[in-house]
């Protein structure tokens, strides 16, 4: 194969430069308190835009709601900002812009969050804003009535879009009976909410006591631990009982799960297994394990099956960690001729992490990716709540940030394989394929058992 | 009110490569960029989406850094990196822990100086260029809605309205003679610009770039492209199915003023009346209080970028998912209503007020990340780019948003009967094929 050369070399450099010395990232200094009502604060001061974002995580989201009402702490998050005692839409809706604020209220499977972002002037109404929106949402039936329109227009969105699709079926296979099965409510779901569900959801789950509030920006500590005693420290509410889940089914055998969407022009491949929660020993093992296998451009499955053979865009996998249970996943969207050959390769490149060591060098370029990225994710707001809120909310050690670095630096080939082992399940991964069957079926039917299902989830025969 | 004061400094090199710094020294981190001044809108007829597939041609091997290689370098330094390509410009940019700064940027010059790529190259990458128009585009609900399929109808020249992505026969019918000539008419070292943010000493950032990129040889300037169109008299509709969708929807485009003019800044205001979040105009009526549609929303140069990043013409777009049980018609009738309304009375002064608070906040957040939260300050190098090239004056920086807040309601007024004629704007509607709604 000749290479060619588009234009004439005058370099007179051939080596790469090496690295320079590394210099100290100064982890953000942290303020935490718990107010008496047990609402737990984080404070971090940056400065160098003047901004402050803040977000209120509650402790419970669409989980604890599964059994009766799917989605229901996704419609009360969602209808939050529609009106509170105080304000009503428009009221509000300009009362932000006033502030040059962004205001998001969002809930998953674990938590409920109402996030607002605005210039560091208007700190105090930004605060006022979150302490109305947090205790004095009035759920006004008309806006519920549109929002629910909103959610059932939503659905049936998701429904038509394969990785949804895709990750939805997953979910469903990897947690059966446990509440994490389910990632959106069926279009009747939505249909039989009810406005005191959403009023007693927020009642019994926007409290104090559940309560994990983060800000970060261009603020003085001290002052801001006064405005926040002064907004919040009155508030007192019961905390919810946290009920206990049906166990996810042991999954045995490679079984493939089919979504047929007919016309579909490419086909979604997601394999997935459980595997752990971030409070799991294995954590950091798993993390650099899933780096070298798919979890960087420059990683074995997105070489093989991207830049060797071009199967597709953006093959990726990844941990996820929720409260109670994680899985591990691989995805790739590839044309429909090549759905058997995508999978022949990520199982492939699994048994090869599991069966052979890493080797020194692209093991210690995985740990530096990941240690260098790590550091990127304090330079920005965003970034810092991100990394806080992992932190807190996992109830993860004070030092973690600090420490991060220092564990991924220390785990060595043999924590990898081990890692692999254990949690790149290949022998019982459950295989997701959302396309047209008519065109890719046989492909498919190539890796186990198969069950067929339409986009509703409705199965087919 | 605090103004930001950005340092900026600047260095041309013998070779006409433009060098912007800006250090800040927050977090030990580094972003580069380096930006051509090329985009969707100059490449060569028959080769619909060239520009594109050859930004994925500059990560497959350079002199010294074969195919891979650039992308492991980075990886392993600490560091993410992406490219990406607008209608005026393409970007390559890598955000690193500061003390790989020199080995990036020995990166960026050495496939600046030469690509190093065969037909096998070629051919994968314009295989992974299907699957990506196919995850994002004909495999998606509302796939390339608006940014595919508004220019066709509201563009008459060829520059502005094809088919960006590229038509996979072009895909197919582009070889290495198109790569080594599109390299050579557009990326050379004067018709770009290297920027290095964060974690770094001016000084020292200057003296590497020359050491680095001064003995890439200058080319000669890019052949002029007319793109400019013809003025426009009557409304322009088209129509296309969707496939996957349930909702239909509807992009509505009003002609830009051109950048830096007075009507632009007091555009950029009046677009932030219309469209700025549920407090704007568009999204308060139609999704509000009428309830006619879903999802409302729009800004300039919407879905293709931002109101600094393009130099061409460009549109003011309004993306509207409504019910079935209302028809186009009625969608278009309610939304002409705001714009009468805008027409005739323009905004008061508190209604500016709120908007300029909300958008020298927003610029605010921009310049601090702009993509996503390990991308820091990509909005500050994006920006320092486009004053670069398009304007000639990084320092604007630290003055256009000025302008911004001393627009007044008077000058919203004027650019809304200017802009918002019913006779110069073009509509493209989406309509699901399977349920469908009324007519």
């Amino acid at each position: 194969m000749s290479s060619t050369i588009i234009e004439t070399p005058k370099s007179g450099t051939t080596n790469v430069p090496p690295l320079g010395p590394e210099r100290p990232v100064a982890w953000p200094k942290r303020t935490t308190r718990t107010l008496a009502n047990g609402m737990q604060i984080v404070l971090v001061e940056t400065h160098w835009v003047p901004k402050i974002t803040a977000e209120l995580f509650f402790r419970s989201g669409n989980a604890v709601t599964a059994a009766r009402a799917p989605g229901l702490a996704e419609i009360t998050a969602s209808v939050v900002r529609t009106g509170t005692a105080n304000r009503d839409s428009q009221t509000i809706e300009e009362h932000l812009r006033r502030m040059g604020a962004d205001l998001g209220v969002s809930a998953g499977a674990d938590t409920s969050a109402i996030s607002i972002s605005g210039l560091a002037e208007s700190a105090d109404g930004l605060l006022a804003m979150l302490d109305d929106l947090a205790r004095h949402a009035a759920f006004p039936e008309s806006e519920f009535e549109r929002v629910r329109r909103q959610k059932l227009e939503d659905v049936r969105i998701e429904r038509t879009t394969p990785a949804f699709i895709a990750a939805e079926r997953l979910r469903h296979v990897l947690f059966g009976a446990h509440p994490y099965a389910i990632v959106a409510p069926s279009e009747a779901q939505v249909e039989s909410y009810r406005r005191e569900q959403l009023q007693e959801y927020y009642a019994a789950h926007y409290v104090p006591s559940d309560a994990l509030l983060v800000i970060v920006g261009d603020f003085q500590t001290a002052a801001m631990l006064d405005l926040i005693e002064n907004t919040f420290g009155e508030w007192s509410a019961p905390s919810p009982a946290t009920p206990a889940n049906p166990a996810p089914p042991v999954l045995r055998g490679r079984q493939v799960h089919f979504v047929h969407l007919p016309g579909s022009v490419q086909t979604d491949v997601l394999v997935g297994n459980r595997a752990i929660t971030r409070l799991d020993p294995d954590w950091y093992r798993l993390g650099l394990a899933n780096s070298i296998y798919g979890g960087a451009f420059n990683s074995r499955l997105v070489m093989n099956i991207r830049e060797q053979k071009g199967y597709t865009y953006s093959p990726r996998s990844g941990v996820s960690a929720l409260r109670e249970y994680g899985y591990f996943t691989v995805h790739a969207a590839v044309r429909n001729d090549v759905v058997a050959a995508t999978l022949t390769e990520m199982f492939y490149e699994m048994d090869r992490m599991r069966s052979l060591p890493v080797g020194e060098a692209e093991l210690a370029d995985a740990r530096n990716y990941m240690t260098g990225v790590f550091s990127l994710g304090v330079a920005t707001q965003d970034g810092m709540i991100g990394q806080l809120s992992t932190v807190y909310l996992n109830r993860l050690a004070d030092d973690y940030l600090e420490t991060y670095r220092e564990r991924i630096r220390s785990l060595t080939s043999a924590d990898v394989l081990a890692a692999a082992r254990r949690h790149f399940d290949s022998a019982n991964a459950q295989i997701v394929i959302v396309g047209d069957r008519e065109q890719v079926g046989e492909q498919a039917a190539l890796f186990g058992e198969m069950k067929q299902y339409d986009a509703q989830g409705n199965e087919l025969s | 009110m605090t103004p930001l004061r950005i340092p900026v400094e600047t260095s041309t090199l013998s070779n006409g490569l433009r060098v912007v710094v800006s250090p800040d020294h927050s977090a030990p981190v580094a972003t580069v960029g380096v930006y051509y001044q090329i985009g969707f809108r100059l490449e060569p007829r028959g080769r619909s989406g060239f520009a594109h597939l050859f930004e994925h041609m500059m990560f497959q091997g350079s002199e010294n850094a074969g195919k891979m290689e650039h992308i492991k370098l980075i990886n392993a330094s600490g560091g993410i990196l992406n490219g990406s390509t607008y209608h005026d410009i393409t970007n390559y940019f890598e955000a690193v822990p500061s003390n790989a700064l020199e080995r990036i940027l020995w990166l960026e010059a050495d496939r600046m100086r030469a690509l190093k790529v065969d037909d096998e190259n070629l051919k994968n990458q314009r295989d992974v260029v299907k699957e990506e128009v196919r995850v994002n585009v004909l495999n998606q609900p509302y796939g390339g809605f608006p940014w595919l399929d508004l220019p066709p109808v509201a563009f008459r020249n060829w520059p502005n309205a094809h088919n960006f992505y590229g038509d996979f026969n072009d895909l197919d019918a582009a070889n290495l003679d198109d790569v080594k000539s599109f390299f050579h008419t557009y990326y050379a070292p004067n018709n770009a610009v290297l920027l290095v943010l964060g974690d770094v000493d001016p000084a020292e950032s200057f003296s590497l770039a020359k050491r680095y990129f001064e003995s890439i040889p200058a080319g000669p300037r890019p052949p002029h492209v007319d793109a400019t169109e013809p003025p426009q008299t009557e409304e322009r509709r088209g129509e296309v199915p969707e496939k996957f969708g349930p909702l239909p929807a509807m992009a509505i485009g009003h002609r830009a003023p051109a950048r830096g003019t007075p009507d632009w800044y007091a555009a950029g205001i009046l677009d932030r009346a219309l469209h700025g979040g549920r407090a704007g105009r568009i999204y308060r009526r139609l999704v509000l209080e009428r309830q006619i549609a879903i999802e409302a929303s729009g800004a300039i140069n919407y879905s293709s970028g931002d109101l600094f990043d393009y130099n061409g013409p460009t549109l003011m777009i309004t993306t509207i998912y409504h019910k079935p049980e209302y028809s186009s018609e009625q969608t278009i009738a309610a939304f002409e209503e705001i714009m009468g309304e805008i027409r005739d009375k323009g905004i008061d002064e508190d209604e500016l007020r709120q908007i300029q608070v909300k958008f020298r906040s927003d610029f605010y957040s921009h310049l601090e990340g702009g993509m996503g939260a390990h991308m820091p300050r990509f909005g500050l190098m994006h920006y320092l780019a486009c004053f670069t090239l398009f304007d000639n004056d990084p320092q604007l920086i630290n003055s256009v948003l000025d302008k911004f807040l001393a627009v007044t309601p008077e000058q919203v007024r004027d650019v809304a009967r200017k802009m918002l004629v019913p006779q110069q704007r073009s509509i493209l509607i989406r309509r699901p094929v399977g349920k469908g709604g009324a007519q």
